[in-house]
């Protein structure tokens, strides 16, 4: 290959480092708001820096505001969703990847057209019908869809990488007496580790992010997740913070925030590289 | 019992669930939301049939129906190419030689995965007219910001520029695509004296034109279903009904939400939820058919 030029080379770094910034600066600014105290936020031009950083704001939201309740909401209803869609999406995403049954092809690309399909298309029904049973106002809409293979991106990324499995490692452990649950659960799902982590991380996203199904489907203000309970917040701020303060007090909205993007940004940091693999490797096959 | 029953039984206990739940979650409601759409339901009462009349209200007399398609359109019509042009751009940077490569796609990746929510409400602070932080910069300048988050103009300009900062799914995709061209081709190219363009043209452009496509239907569709960006942006700013300022930013999916949820118009809502679906297909096929003239599948 040809060498770059030292300019090329400069050019492409600041660019790089540039761009980075601006990515973060949103964040950055977030972080800095959480620590300031409400005279600091409001001084013009800004207080780049706390003078003091303010930890007692975290410890506002997480007592004083109960936030810690939205927070376990959210931790409640995530490890649900994984623990659902991994003990169903592993299973089917097996029988599509090695089981010759008539009209299965048909079946996986029924499914598949579900990923087309935004939740607003079924909303309504599905609310009717979680009415009907008295669901609404439970995590059961939340959780159960989960239980029932939901995530059928999961099935379709699992079937991808068990695919790639040889066939002669099955039929040995079935000709060793292997039952087909041993086999999924002590061969297949161990050797696909990196697909299961960016299927386990996609769902938790998922579950952790969305705020449209908890806003459809949660109603009492003690069982919403978190980024219902950050908009609650936000809605009754001045009423919290009992009329005392003039306007919104944002630095304790970006506390909030800030502790409902920590767990991401955590859990990203230890699995991004196989996880930003997984998501590559979506795109290839299509 | 013999090979091939036995087969069929372990398929239907593994996949089972998964199909059970494709019934209940999807196919199910899709019909049920065809029979609704030609209901009045207002949940109180039982739904009640009046054919095609929510379809010609949202035509001819609903004041918000034709309002947050615009919104939605002018938003995709925007949106789609700045941020499939930044994630083929910074993928095309990544794709150089350069140190900590991972660390870079990282840092380019995270806002992608973090709550719309969030951003949402965090820069709709940054935009404050009173306070925000964008504001007070450009006071320090001199120049006196308009009202980002409350003027009709502003308001999906500024939803667009922050759904900028999620093109982390294409980029990586992009990554993922340009990785798989091969590297002779690029050789065999600069031998034969090709400048840059030349070979971005006809060599990346070609062989990455499956992965385009891709992004480009998943883009859309994703730009098709925004919600809670645009709901917690409204929050975020105290409005009286969501997708305001004078519905500038009343997306589509906003404003069937607040039909079915806000207002109780439940049947009219699943019109609008089918036709939803029906132009998801519509593009969907529009696009697989274009697709046949420009995208590349090799061999």
């Amino acid at each position: 290959m040809h060498r770059r030029s030292p300019t090329a080379t400069v050019c492409l770094y600041a660019t790089l480092v540039l761009g980075a910034l601006v990515m973060l600066a949103p964040l950055a600014w977030m972080l800095l708001t959480s620590l300031k105290t409400y005279p600091e936020i409001l001084r013009n031009p800004p207080a780049w820096l706390p003078a003091k950083p303010q930890w007692e704001n975290y410890r506002t939201v997480w007592e004083g505001f109960a936030y810690y309740r939205f927070f376990l909401n959210s931790v409640f209803v995530a490890v649900m969703v994984i623990a659902g869609t991994l003990l169903t999406c592993c299973p089917a995403a097996y029988a599509f990847a090695y089981y010759d049954v008539r009209h299965k092809e048909l079946i996986f690309g029924a499914l598949l057209c579900t990923l087309m399909l935004p939740a607003q298309v079924t909303v309504i029904p599905l609310f009717k019908a979680f009415a009907a049973i008295h669901w609404v106002n439970t995590y059961l809409p939340l959780i159960v869809p989960a239980w029932l293979g939901g995530n059928v991106f999961g099935i379709f990324l699992l079937r991808q990488f068990f695919r790639t499995i040889p066939r002669s490692f099955i039929e040995a452990a079935r000709l060793d007496g292997a039952s087909e649950w041993t086999i999924l659960w002590r061969l297949v799902v161990p050797m696909s580790l990196p697909a299961v982590l960016t299927v386990v991380i996609f769902t938790f996203l998922w579950s952790w992010n969305d705020l449209f199904n908890p806003l459809v489907y949660l109603q009492s203000e003690s069982l919403v997740t978190l980024p219902v309970g950050l908009l609650y917040f936000i809605a009754r701020a001045e009423q919290l913070t009992g009329g005392s303060l003039g306007s919104t007090p944002w630095h304790l909205v970006m506390t909030l925030a800030t502790v409902m993007v920590v767990p991401v940004i955590v859990l990203f940091a230890f699995v991004q590289r196989r996880f930003v693999e997984g998501v590559a490797a979506t795109g290839v096959k299509g | 019992m013999n090979h091939r029953r036995a087969e069929t039984f372990w398929f239907w206990l593994f996949a089972g669930p998964a199909v059970v739940g494709f019934a209940a979650f999807s196919l199910w409601p899709m019909l049920e939301s065809l029979w609704l759409s030609f209901c009045s339901y207002e949940v109180i009462a039982p739904p009640r049939f009046i054919g095609l009349q929510n379809y010609a209200y949202l035509f001819a007399h609903d004041l918000s129906f034709w309002p947050s398609v615009k919104v939605t359109l002018v938003f995709t019509v925007i949106q789609l190419p700045l941020a499939i042009g930044a994630a083929l751009a910074l993928a095309l940077l990544l794709n150089q030689p350069v140190r900590g490569r991972g660390f870079w796609r990282a840092v380019y990746f995270l806002p992608s995965i973090l709550p719309q929510a969030v951003f949402a409400v965090v820069f709709g602070y940054i935009f404050q007219a009173d306070g925000g932080l964008l504001n007070r910069l450009l006071a320090l300048g001199g120049i006196h910001g308009a009202a980002w988050t409350t003027s009709p103009t502003w308001a999906l300009p500024v939803l667009i520029v922050i759904s900028l900062w999620g093109f982390g799914y294409p980029m990586v995709i992009f990554l993922g695509g340009l990785q798989n061209v091969p590297r002779e081709l690029y050789e065999a190219a600069h031998i034969d004296g090709a400048g840059a363009w030349a070979r971005f043209r006809h060599i990346t452009l070609p062989l990455i034109s499956p992965v385009i496509f891709f992004n480009v239907v998943m883009g859309l569709i994703g730009s098709l279903k925004v919600f809670d960006l645009a709901y917690a942006f409204s929050v975020a700013q105290a409005q009286p009904t969501p997708g305001g300022p004078a519905r500038a930013t009343l997306f589509y999916g906003l404003n069937l939400y607040q039909q079915a949820f806000g207002y109780f118009h439940m049947g009219l809502a699943s019109a609008m939820a089918w036709l939803l679906f029906a132009f998801i297909l519509v593009v969907t096929f529009i696009n697989f058919r274009v697709s046949r003239r420009w995208v590349h599948y090799g061999d």
